[in-house]
């Protein structure tokens, strides 16, 4: 048995201590939006925030998470996920959709620790998030967007 | 292929697809008829593609799937102009199959692909929209007792004098009204919404997670399946032995179907775990056991071969090389590539007593459902298909062969009761499960007359069919294959003496197409050839070009000149240290033209700036438009800087993983620069056609840079290793 806090609500799961904490958000908690890329952390779908930082969930055993603090991309409601979600949708960055949940959090992550980033700060924090559509153009202006709007 | 040429060869494969996919006839789904029912609720449904709610919704039947190339939006874009709705209050949902409701009027049938959504659609789903407003008219004018020729409609709001009404309190009385047989179509100058940019239906879903897609699904008591696939082309299983698999907790039954051994589980993880528990000796006797270097050489070794077969031929290409003043020959060589969408593949299904409903990214639905029920030994009728939102294709989905289905039928039929199964492929079982770009060898000579003219052009391809061996190779006509050629042929330039052969290589790699089919190694093979010849004869890459071109060509000349513009095209291949290269290619009757701007990192190229100019007719939705062209760009870019699907001597695939499949990333991704010509003409499509002169234009600029040619893809294998 592990306990930790998904999204603000503290949740048990009796699972194999080697699950993959994506799996326990996918399968146990019906928390789906956190996807499943390459199982590796190579593409970095399965991003979420672990304790503050970003964390591919692919990778991360439950039984390291025993009274950890996560929050998925159903909960992301800081102002910079919120400036991030809403320069998504102004510039209709998604195409097929399924890393950009993994998108998101590495943005608005990036957002909290550098509120300005230069081009070379967007490659090194996104450069771990794939995204086969190469939507790559409207990511980078999307989060110079949401830099901007979170100025004001 | 021209616009006609391709409608035509896909008019005359629908007749034979449908003709190969006969017992389906007659027994369409449920489908619209049920879905969009006069409900009680007060909504109306004039067609299979339009339901007005009540609540002044409109939804729009989408006979496309959504894999990100904007059919949602694009469709609703079109049935709102002439319905002249308010984007805000329209909807988009997956159609149901119906291979006749909903047939892609391309190809006779239900299915997306080729880059024709938008263009087949174009006119149908205008006139929905038509007819619906001409209802709707007639319904207010007999509320109000009015004449319906003073009746104005916009922005979703029915007027006449002091009296107006929204679409949902008309929507009842609409229901009673004689569809029109063929309602007038706004002419282009009163457009409200074609050409504009309005935003996608499906972009705040896909920006908080709640878009729903095929792995998202969890239905009660479902079980999660994964499959040991043969770790060889061609292999089967020979025998296996399931006992420390089956004491993974978690794990519930272990059985063979025809595709491998089915490892079924609570939990996806389980599965996982309990199939890396199983021991499976594979019988490899029919697999490829050739490394894909050997089959490369063996691939070149054809060309020249007597099976070669002339899919094109002008004049005497033999005697125009003979008295060539200068004769050059190049040797291109393009790899196996995965498409790799981002959502690997996965499907579910649950029966219960005696039918079935699969859930699945299925992009030709009618396909699948055969290949479901035949698993299952049920009649086509009784197997539902929903066609769920996909994560990425780039052509992986669109499977004639439909073994998604049958594999997902046959974890279902294994199991031997009622119940509901989710299958999941891992990126591993994608990046070795075969159904790649094929492999391909384009052998090139041309000859130069005196003053630098190109008087001669033979090109010989060498690969796989993709369409022998599925239902579409009643299509290939004097065992010609198209898509194995496509765009080494039809080029538009004047070329007098020319011929292109095609030899049919064999493997037991399954191919399929990848982004732009052919045009991914064609427009390759092509347009850095004529470039090197340009360059040999002393000419200008984009004046070269214009000077080449057949007076008829009038489309590729004005995107070529335009992105000249765009580029600021001096004639200067290099400057301040950087390489400037152009490439121009026509497909699926959409034309490209692009500039790159490379530089030498490290030995690699970076690229910086892409220019790109597009003629797809109509601009139905231009910010998808660009998206698909920025796109087409960055994926096409991976494949020519990194990807590669090899195989180790004995048949393994060597890539696993994105570890070792390396595809582009954002600190790879140049600045895009589109600009769309205004047209009037139909619209195409635009999903594939970005991708082609990436790749060309890049060498161009390389070789500008460099003074070298890459003839040996990816970059990364040939350059600065």
């Amino acid at each position: 048995m592990t306990t930790f806090t998904v999204n603000g609500e503290e949740r048990t799961v009796d699972v194999p201590g080697d699950t993959p904490l994506l799996w326990v958000l996918r399968d146990e908690l019906k928390l789906t939006g956190t996807k499943f890329g390459c199982g590796v952390a190579q593409c970095g779908a399965c991003t979420v925030m672990l304790d503050g930082t970003t964390r591919r969930s692919c990778v991360t055993p439950v039984s390291t998470l025993e009274g950890a603090n996560i929050t998925t991309i159903e909960g992301l409601d800081t102002p910079e996920a919120e400036a991030v979600q809403a320069a998504w949708a102004k510039l209709d960055v998604p195409q097929c959709g399924w890393c950009q949940s993994g998108q998101v959090v590495s943005a608005s992550a990036l957002l909290y620790e550098i509120p300005n980033p230069t081009d070379e700060d967007i490659d090194n924090a996104m450069a771990g998030n794939i995204c086969r559509c190469a939507t790559y153009v409207r990511i980078r202006q999307g989060i110079k967007d949401a830099a901007k709007a979170l100025e004001t | 292929m021209t616009h006609q040429n391709r409608r035509q060869f896909l008019a005359s494969a629908a007749g034979l697809t449908i003709a190969v996919a006969l017992p389906m006839k007659g027994r369409a789904q449920s489908g619209a008829a049920n879905a969009f029912a006069a409900d009680g609720s007060g909504s109306f449904a004039p067609n299979a593609f339009i339901r007005v709610a009540a609540d002044d919704t409109v939804t729009v039947m989408i006979k496309h799937i959504e894999i990100g190339q904007g059919a949602y939006t694009g469709l609703a874009t079109l049935v709102a102009e002439d319905l002249d709705a308010d984007w805000a209050q329209m909807r988009a949902e997956a159609a149901p199959l119906d291979n006749e409701k909903y047939k892609n009027l391309y190809f006779g049938l239900q299915g997306t692909g080729g880059s024709t959504g938008l263009a087949n659609s174009y006119t149908q789903m205008r006139k929905a929209g038509a007819a619906a407003r001409a209802m709707l008219v007639q319904a207010a004018a007999a509320e109000w007792g009015v004449d319906a020729s003073e009746i104005t409609v916009s922005k979703g709001v029915i007027a006449h004098g002091d009296k107006t009404s929204t679409f949902g309190p008309m929507a009842a009385k609409a229901a009673e009204m004689t569809p029109p047989e063929d309602p007038p179509l706004k002419p282009a100058s009163e457009f409200v919404y074609i050409g504009t940019d309005l935003p996608r239906l499906d972009s705040p879903s896909k920006s908080n997670g709640s878009a729903m897609f095929t792995m998202d699904l969890n239905l009660d008591g479902m079980e999660t399946v994964v499959v040991a696939h043969p770790p060889m082309l061609g292999g089967t299983v020979a025998s296996y032995d399931d006992t420390e698999a089956v004491a993974v907790p978690g794990v519930t039954a272990v059985r063979q179907i025809p595709q491998g051994v089915a490892v079924y589980a609570t939990s996806t993880a389980a599965a996982i775990k309990g199939r890396s528990m199983l021991s499976v000796d594979w019988d490899t006797s029919a697999a490829e056991t050739r490394s894909s270097a050997q089959m490369m050489d063996d691939f070149a070794a054809m060309v020249g071969s007597d099976t070669a077969k002339t899919a094109e031929s002008a004049g005497d290409v033999a005697a125009a090389l003979e008295n060539a003043a200068q004769t050059v020959e190049m040797e291109f060589r393009f790899p196996y590539l995965a498409h790799a969408p981002l959502e690997p593949l996965d499907a579910v299904v649950e029966v219960k007593d005696g039918s079935a409903t699969a859930w699945g990214g299925w992009q030709f639905p009618g396909f699948d459902n055969q290949s479901v029920a035949g698993a299952l030994g049920m009649d086509p009728a009784k197997v539902a298909m929903v066609t769920m939102l996909a994560g990425g294709s780039f052509g992986r989905r669109a499977q004639p062969s439909a073994h998604i289905g049958a594999e997902i039928g046959a974890i279902a039929a294994a199991a031997g009761r009622d119940g509901a199964w989710k299958l999941v492929w891992t990126r591993e079982d994608d990046l070795h499960g075969g159904y790649y770009r094929p492999m391909t060898v384009h052998h090139l000579r041309g000859g130069l007359d005196a003053d630098g003219n190109i008087t001669a052009w033979h090109n010989t391809v060498v690969n796989q069919s993709i369409m022998a061996g599925t239902p579409m190779e009643a299509m290939m006509q004097d065992g010609l294959d198209p898509t194995s050629y496509e765009g080494a042929v039809k080029m538009p330039y004047a070329l007098t003496d020319m011929q292109v052969d095609w030899v049919r290589a064999e493997s037991p790699v399954s191919v399929l197409w990848w982004r732009s089919v052919g045009h991914t190694h064609t427009a390759y093979a092509t347009e850095v050839f004529l470039d090197h010849l340009l360059e040999l004869g002393g000419k200008d890459p984009v004046q070269g070009r214009l000077d080449l071109l057949r007076p008829d060509m009038a489309r590729d000349r004005a995107v070529l000149e335009r992105v000249a513009e765009m580029a600021g095209w001096d004639g200067q291949k290099v400057k301040n240290g950087k390489g400037y290269g152009v490439a121009l290619h026509e497909s699926f009757s959409t034309y490209t033209a692009q500039i790159v701007e490379v530089e030498d990192v490290d030995g690699f190229p970076k690229v910086t700036n892409v220019w790109c100019a597009v003629d797809c007719g109509v601009a139905v939705t231009p910010n998808v438009i660009r998206a698909q062209i920025e796109g087409g760009i960055g994926f096409g870019l991976s494949s020519i800087l990194h990807d590669e699907l090899s195989l180790a001597e004995g048949g393994m695939v060597e890539q696993s993983n994105f570890d070792t499949y390396r595809v582009l990333r954002i600190n790879e991704m140049p600045n895009v620069m589109v600009d769309i010509i205004a047209s009037e003409v139909d619209p195409t499509g635009v999903g594939e056609p970005g991708t082609p002169p990436i790749g060309p234009a890049l060498a161009n600029a390389w070789r500008a840079l460099k003074g070298e040619n890459v003839t040996t893809l990816p970059f990364s294998k040939s350059v600065g290793a």
